[in-house]
């Protein structure tokens, strides 16, 4: 085991995920996630986050299809629907596509189809952008118990 | 001196203050040469008896003794002569004799000069020499009572520290916990600061008591390290749990980076050990406003980078270095040596509010050499934040690593509660991360976990054997109740083994 590779990757894992969490991707409950990732559970995370990436895909084309014809929208289906994106979001510390969710909810709400479409789109792009920066932290963290390393704690407050 | 003194004669034992003046001419004369010189029996030098009435005064001859001074004896060479001082030496024959002095008595009398100059000498040396003896008994004496007075003055410290520990101690800790419990009363805005600075006060005040009764042990060495066998990771864990509330406050990231090669149980002095630690990530959590801490433990190897403490580790021990590095105001690299001196603020802290007693690096210093250890503080400037590192000598316990080795896993790093092991709990949720994150925590809590994803579902699948059910209750209506008042039929009949129901929002 090189231990100067495995300190740079370390490192970089580190700054990577608090950049993350500056930037606003992820909140606090990301982190008491990682903390429920043990021995018993190595895939717990990755887990959790891949059931909410196909949610979200799913959820989006549903309220897609629902926003789909400006004369017959179903907004109650498009609130239903956010509002189970909001609660996945919070219960992974995705927090800007919850905070997207919020926005999206009001515009429901008050039946706005131009902004539940935009909502719509902000949504896919968060939710995209979130999956590709958590591919990244996986892989560095496999590379990191590829070189025998051990994943660091991250305390975010 | 401008006269001569008889000091010395054969016969009187106590001679007579008897002097010359030392310009007569007949001194002179004799002075001048290493010969023996005949003189007149009537020279003030030679008219030491009272003329006694006889017919003819004996003759006399006189010659000159060197006095050598220490300084004249060189190793190698006989002393020279050439020193001014003189002591004359008369000598007479006896009166009424017919003897007369021959030249070659003359002779022996100025070899006698000679030997007579080296005897004054050894003389002199010698009442020297006891003099030195005599001054040096007397300063062993005086040390010895300034030893002796400077002993009693430390146990009379070491007492009143005692007392005053005991003493101090015992208001302040009233003090401190009578302000915590009036926090906890009804209090207007204004009594609860004041509530508050005295809380803070007080404990400021407890800390800086603290520390200086153990600098005072630590300085006269009377401090000894007290050695046990202790987790080192959950060592580290437990400190960043301590800062996380001020972190959290500051919003600072902290990261712990533990190295794999890191033993876990070692032995050492675990609580001052914590003190270290704590001190400098204190330290570093205090002076900085934002951007985030690392804390980075290894074990470091013989290539240290501090050129002057090479580290070798030896059988069952081996070298922590811990490195905490922040991104805080940094510090000038002129003012990092006062940085350990107790007491001492330089310029850049002073301008800080902190609150901090000026102790706390001199004591992990102090502690830190107790370990055998090192420690010293990097940083590119002001604004650039700076790296605190130490390395102490720990000792390897022998339940250390076994685990590692035998591929046993770890203990997971957040212990679960006993008190739920093996509890039978359902969750009802309809989103399914939701249900699968509330699922994740319950079972690292050690419960065993079903899953339901509908209010049927749930009533369907609750039993007896679940001792609490945790509903999301996020869909607004009735229903919630409504199910929870079903539930709550279905065991009627068994109200003892009634669940417990959560609602989860």
């Amino acid at each position: 085991m090189n231990t100067t590779v495995v300190a740079q990757l370390q490192r970089q894992f580190q700054d990577y995920i608090v950049s993350l969490y500056q930037q606003g991707f992820l909140d606090n409950q990301f982190s008491e996630l990682r903390k429920l990732q043990d021995e018993g559970t190595p895939d717990f995370v990755a887990e959790v986050v891949s059931l909410f990436f196909d949610d979200c895909s799913k959820l989006i084309n549903t309220m897609s299809a629902s926003l789909e014809r400006p004369d017959n929208v179903d907004f109650k289906q498009v609130d239903s629907g956010v509002h189970q994106l909001k609660g996945s979001s919070s219960s992974v510390g995705a927090q800007r596509v919850k905070n997207v969710c919020i926005s999206f909810k009001e515009c429901c709400h008050v039946q706005n189809r131009e902004g539940c479409l935009r909502c719509l789109q902000q949504v896919d792009y968060e939710y995209k952008m979130l999956k590709t920066k958590l591919q990244d932290l996986f892989n560095l963290e496999q590379q990191i118990l590829q070189a025998g390393g051990t994943i660091p704690q991250v305390d975010i407050n | 001196g401008l006269e001569l003194q008889l000091s010395y004669t054969l016969r009187h034992q106590h001679p007579v203050e008897y002097t010359v003046p030392i310009q007569l001419p007949v001194i002179n004369q004799v002075f001048g040469t290493s010969r023996a010189v005949k003189i007149s029996p009537n020279s003030p030098v030679a008219r030491l008896r009272p003329v006694s009435g006889k017919y003819m005064l004996g003759e006399v001859v006189a010659v000159r003794v060197p006095l050598l001074h220490l300084s004249n004896f060189q190793i190698n060479d006989w002393p020279e002569l050439s020193t001014k001082r003189y002591a004359l030496m008369v000598l007479m024959l006896p009166s009424d004799s017919a003897r007369q002095w021959h030249v070659h008595e003359l002779e022996l009398v100025e070899v006698v000069a000679d030997q007579v100059a080296v005897a004054l000498s050894h003389a002199a040396i010698l009442e020297e020499s006891m003099r030195a003896r005599n001054l040096l008994m007397e300063q062993n004496v005086a040390l010895d009572l300034a030893r002796r007075e400077a002993e009693t003055a430390i146990r009379a410290r070491n007492d009143f520290l005692a007392v005053m520990n005991h003493e101090m101690r015992t208001p302040m800790h009233a003090i401190i916990a009578l302000s915590s419990l009036l926090q906890e009363t009804e209090l207007t805005p204004e009594q609860r600061l004041m509530v508050e600075t005295i809380l803070k006060s007080s404990n400021l005040l407890a800390t800086l008591m603290n520390d200086v009764l153990d600098l005072s042990r630590l300085e006269d060495g009377s401090l000894q390290l007290e050695l046990g066998t202790f987790n080192l990771h959950t060592l580290f864990r437990e400190v960043l749990n301590l800062i996380k509330p001020i972190a959290v406050v500051k919003k600072l990231p902290i990261t712990l980076n533990l190295a794999p090669d890191l033993p876990e149980f070692v032995v050492g002095d675990e609580k001052r050990l914590m003190q270290i630690i704590l001190n400098i990530v204190g330290n570093a959590v205090k002076f900085s406003k934002q951007g985030s801490i690392s804390v980075t433990a290894l074990v470091t190897k013989s290539d240290t980078r501090d050129a002057d403490f090479f580290v070798v580790p030896t059988g069952s021990h081996f070298y922590l270095r811990v490195k905490v590095k922040d991104s805080g105001a940094g510090i000038n690299p002129q003012d990092i040596p006062k940085l350990f001196t107790k007491f001492a603020q330089t310029q850049s802290l002073a301008t800080r509010s902190s609150g901090g007693s000026g102790l706390g690096l001199a004591i992990s210093k102090r502690f830190v050499n107790l370990m055998e250890g090192n420690i010293w503080i990097e940083s590119d400037g002001l604004g650039k934040g700076c790296t605190a590192i130490f390395d102490v000598k720990l000792g390897i316990s022998e339940r250390s690593n076994e685990s590692k080795q035998s591929g046993i896993p770890k203990v997971p790093a957040i212990p679960r509660h006993s008190s739920f092991t093996g509890l039978k709990v359902l969750v009802m949720d309809e989103n399914g991360v939701s249900r699968m994150v509330t699922k994740g925590l319950l079972v690292h809590l050690g419960c065993e976990v079903t899953t339901v994803s509908s209010n049927e579902e749930c009533l369907r699948v609750v039993s007896h054997e679940h001792k609490v059910v945790f509903m999301d209750v996020c869909l607004p209506g009735v229903e919630n109740y409504q199910i929870a008042l079903r539930i709550h039929e279905k065991f009627t009949k068994q109200r003892h083994q009634r669940p417990l129901l959560v609602a989860l929002t």
